[in-house]
């Protein structure tokens, strides 16, 4: 069972979350011309490590705001999580 | 190779069986190879095996990190069906499945193929309605399919909640009578000896480490054993395709997920078939030992690590209990995990890449078991001739490009969310 801190709640299970893929995937800018490869690597390519992983997920049983989890994929072990606004280095 | 009989049964049952030959070889890398598979899974084996068989390559290596066998194609839940709806996945996997049928005789190996029927389910008309469609689709390829109504379902799986208490009711389902299932260590190990017999070198614990690419074609492979020549390298890594796709500088459409399965303590002949569970994710067979084995979601996040955390399990299971309630009184034997590749529309990717030499077979989400033999053969055909074969011809890297997606479950590129 994994524990995420939710960065407003605090400790909760698995349960209450629901995953949202890779955080540091960038949609393009608005108002400008974007090429069909920058859509591509936007929907479609991801980095997808073994080990360190910044992703989002969702309290969706709970205080319902997305936020940002550093964790190990090939462990499982979170590292930190952070408010969506936060820098996360 | 000395071929597997009855009376080789026979003859080394006076020995004690002291004295079968081994099934493969442990070899030495050579310093050249014609070609290179990376990956000794159920895939990599079949690609070797029908490049020597079919494709006259001989001198071909299969590096293997771990050991035969120990990554998907030794924690899959065995099922062969080709019930899809698009025509690129119904032609393709249903060329595996006439495969299958003579795939015993055609490795001199008991793969315990046993086409008992694969059975959907559906809770709702609208859902009957789906599956009706997409039987008819099967159909329009040719591929058997029948549709079933509650009570003929009933006949299958009179132990299914058949009750008025049932949260999701059964109203019928969708039958693939050849679907079934077949022994994953036996395939793999059937492969493998079949591969050896026709020259191939399984190298096992040896992890490849880098590529040497000159002037955009491929030179050879860095290994934990040395450097190895050669002019075409196939990709048979399952999850773990992005790592080694990192090196090679391409950034592929995929994303690794951990995927668990789980058997029950072993009991009397209960079921008979393969039966899903149209409300959720769940599915169910019994193996020849008579353990339940069962499976249904991802636990949904990226994930390297070949396990995965109860909640999955535990959510999995209740479905089953909802469509069969014995199934509550059962004990849990085991649970494991493994890596799955999971491409952003869920169709497999069989391509060259734009490294010459250097072709990719991957993005195989929850179903390459199934597709072992044909994969293995296209994918055979494509390192050979340097193009795809017709039948792998969609499952192209560029689609999600051209657009030109095999989007089954119209998920999109969330096909981790199912």
């Amino acid at each position: 069972m994994l524990e995420i801190k939710c960065p407003y709640c605090g400790r909760r299970s698995q349960n209450e979350f629901s995953y949202g893929g890779d955080a540091t995937v960038k949609r393009p800018k608005l108002n400008k011309d974007i090429s069909d490869n920058e859509w591509d690597e936007f929907i479609y390519y991801r980095k997808n490590p073994r080990g360190i992983h910044l992703e989002l997920w969702h309290h969706t049983s709970g205080c319902r705001q997305w936020f940002k989890v550093k964790r190990d994929t090939s462990t499982h072990e979170i590292i930190k999580t952070f408010m969506i606004e936060e820098e996360s280095q | 190779m000395k071929k597997y009989s009855v009376f080789s049964l026979i003859k080394n049952a006076f020995n004690k069986h002291q004295d079968w030959d081994v099934a493969w070889r442990d070899p030495e890398p050579k310093k050249e190879y014609d070609a290179i598979i990376i990956g000794g899974g159920g895939h990599g084996l079949a690609t070797a095996y029908y490049l020597a068989k079919e494709y006259e390559i001989k001198n071909i290596a299969i590096l293997e990190k771990g050991w035969i066998g120990g990554g998907n194609i030794g924690r899959n839940t065995t099922i062969l069906r080709s019930n899809y709806m698009h025509d690129a996945n119904n032609l393709f996997y249903d060329h595996g499945m006439q495969m299958w049928k003579d795939l015993s005789q055609e490795l001199n190996y008991n793969v315990m193929y046993s086409p008992r029927g694969i059975l959907n389910l559906a809770h709702s008309d609208a859902q009957l309605n789906a599956y009706s469609r997409r039987g008819n689709s099967m159909r329009l390829n040719g591929i058997e399919a029948s549709l079933l109504g509650r009570e003929e379902v009933r006949k299958i799986i009179p132990f299914a909640d058949f009750t008025d208490n049932a949260r999701f009711p059964i109203f019928g389902g969708l039958m693939q009578s050849i679907g079934g299932t077949a022994r994953h260590d036996a395939v793999a190990w059937g492969y493998a000896r079949a591969a050896d017999d026709l020259g191939v070198d399984i190298i096992q614990h040896c992890e490849v480490t880098g590529f040497d690419i000159v002037n955009g074609s491929v030179q050879g492979v860095h290994t934990s054993r040395g450097f190895i020549k050669t002019n075409k390298i196939g990709l048979c890594v399952a999850g773990s395709t992005s790592i080694l796709a990192e090196k090679l500088n391409m950034s592929l459409p995929i994303e690794s997920h951990v995927l668990q399965a789980c058997v029950s303590e072993p009991v009397k002949p209960l079921l008979d078939g393969v039966v899903t569970f149209g409300a959720g994710h769940f599915y169910c067979s019994q193996s020849d030992k008579g353990e339940m084995v069962m499976g249904g979601d991802l636990d949904g996040y990226n994930s390297y690590a070949q396990r995965g955390n109860l909640p999955t399990i535990q959510h999995v299971l209740t479905e089953g209990v909802a469509l069969f309630p014995n199934l509550s009184r059962l004990k849990m034997l085991r649970s494991w995990g493994g890596i799955m590749d999971m491409s952003m529309d869920g169709s497999p990717i069989i391509d060259k890449t734009h490294i010459e030499g250097v072709y990719l077979n991957c993005g195989w989400c929850y179903g390459g078991f199934k597709a072992t033999p044909v994969s293995g053969l296209t994918f055979a055909h494509t390192i050979a001739t340097g193009e795809p074969h017709k039948l792998n011809a969609p499952f192209k890297l560029d689609r999600f490009h051209t657009g030109h997606l095999i989007d089954e479950k119209g998920l999109g590129t969330k096909t981790w969310i199912s």
